[in-house]
């Protein structure tokens, strides 16, 4: 199943702290840091615990279709450095 | 999504640092030849214990994720423990710098349960412990930081590896002593869990007069960058090594220069200045005890705004290598006397080589403020006219019981 149909949230130890250009993600865990480029991609990651999938939180934070692969790719980083996680839907 | 590089962001500054270096006290009970803060005594106006939380209140206000608290040695304040705990309470992360002086099996056993967490809820707040040794041998590190300190440090790695603390960083300053040692680093940090962390020397602090014996030949830098690209994030660098970009490919973090952007230091009486390595007036933002407390010192500041301004490349900008190293370290070049939009003193084009020859001797900026002890330690028999004059070990000995 894809990243874009599983249902997401912030993991426990990160902290989110909004800038101009997005946002920066830190990891109490691992002791890591990570960006986020833009600010609809901040929206979508805030979005994440509330809604049943990843999808759902790109269009509501107002991603147009044609850009969910980008997202999408963007969410699956994330994913891959423990910053967000798989959640029961 | 954005078109513009991250890097420029940064380079115009963040809303809040990521990180900041607080020195927490000048005093020490090493006297290393290559201190960055020339270190030694305590300061009389250094801040309070509430003064201190205060100002953690604020980090976590603002959201800087963690705090590299170093000195001076900072464990010898009788309220470190104490601002540890505040830091972690409120969301700060701590990675304290030691020469291992306190930490005893009772303190490594207190790390190490903290880190296992309580009762298994995950922490937003840690305290990492970085052990500072300059030489993979008693005989290179103890003509640097003293006689005795290389079985300090060991002592103290002996004691949080037992204690089951894993993951502790041994933290080293490359010269041209110790960058032959640096295997035996690498297997020592290997043997007791630990994680290798090399850094920069800087001319910073009493750093500037041994600058030209122990700072590393254009060769060692060389294969230093080589062994690091080899070993990518398995060794940290704080980032300090961002001229070597220079060669070609990056090392792994930001590679920039975050003085005022992204990075700061608080120092012992709260003076802020635009990086760890820039305790001089020619760099001083403002101080945490000013209206505003540090945030207004963060975003206000005439010399941070300026950092954040466009830079001139100057007698770089024609480099091919500048889009990677940006003429590499602000603080390298001022306290060896060099322009700070010309090349780094160890420059990987041998740039700065050529214009560090044109320096006068003696003409380079002295640091505005210096805490060594002028003369060596010895145990004092008469009592001392001020606690600051005092052996600091001794000091804090008696506050904390």
């Amino acid at each position: 199943m894809s990243v874009l149909e599983k249902a997401w949230a912030l993991a426990p130890q990160v902290s989110v702290r909004s800038e101009p250009f997005g946002a920066l993600l830190y990891h109490f865990g691992t002791r890591r840091l990570s960006f986020l480029k833009d600010r609809r991609l901040l929206a979508v990651v805030e979005g994440l615990g509330e809604a049943p999938t990843a999808r759902q939180a790109c269009l509501a934070a107002g991603v147009e279709p044609g850009e969910l692969r980008a997202y999408e790719r963007a969410l699956a980083r994330l994913a891959e450095t423990d910053m967000v996680r798989e959640r029961a839907g | 999504m954005s078109a513009v590089p991250l890097v420029e962001h940064f380079a115009h500054g963040l809303d809040a640092p990521i990180c900041l270096t607080w020195e927490l006290t000048y005093a020490c009970n090493l006297a290393c030849r290559h201190c960055l803060s020339s270190s030694g005594r305590r300061d009389p106006a250094e801040l309070s214990t509430a003064e201190a939380k205060a100002v953690i209140d604020e980090l976590e206000r603002m959201q800087v994720f963690y705090v590299n608290i170093g000195g001076g040695e900072p464990t010898i304040r009788p309220d470190f423990w104490e601002l540890v705990d505040h830091a972690t309470a409120h969301h700060v992360g701590v990675k304290f710098s030691t020469n291992g002086v306190r930490i005893t099996p009772d303190v490594a056993a207190s790390l190490a349960a903290s880190a296992r967490g309580y009762g298994g809820v995950p922490q937003s707040g840690y305290v990492d412990v970085q052990i500072s040794l300059d030489g993979a041998t008693a005989e290179v590190n103890d003509a640097v930081r003293g006689t005795g300190s290389f079985a300090t440090a060991v002592q103290a790695m002996e004691n949080l590896a037992a204690a089951g603390f894993v993951g502790f960083k041994l933290s080293v300053v490359c010269t041209r002593h110790n960058l032959p040692q640096v295997e035996a680093f690498k297997a020592m940090a290997d043997r007791y869990g630990a994680q290798l962390r090399l850094t920069r020397l800087r001319p910073s602090g009493r750093g500037a007069d041994v600058w030209d014996e122990l700072h590393p030949t254009a060769a060692q830098q060389r294969e230093l960058y080589d062994w690091l690209l080899a070993h990518g994030e398995g060794v940290l660098t704080g980032d300090s090594f961002f001229h070597l970009a220079g060669y070609g490919e990056s090392l792994p973090g930001l590679n920039l220069c975050g003085a005022g952007r992204v990075v700061c230091l608080i120092d012992p009486v709260g003076d802020v200045y635009a990086c760890p390595f820039a305790i001089h007036d020619a760099f001083r933002a403002g101080n945490v005890r000013g209206p505003g407390g540090f945030a207004a010192v963060w975003r206000e500041s005439e010399l941070f705004r300026s950092l954040r301004g466009p830079q001139s490349g100057g007698a770089c900008a024609a480099c091919s290598a500048y889009d990677a190293c940006r003429g590499g370290c602000m603080a390298a070049k001022f306290f060896t006397g060099l322009p700070l939009d010309g090349p780094d003193p160890e420059c990987v084009m041998g740039h700065g080589e050529r214009q560090l020859a044109k320096v006068e001797p003696g003409s380079a900026p002295r640091p505005s403020l210096d805490h060594s002890r002028g003369v060596p330690i010895t145990l004092q028999r008469r009592r001392p006219e001020r606690a600051c004059d005092e052996h600091p070990l001794t000091a804090a000995a008696m506050v904390s019981g």
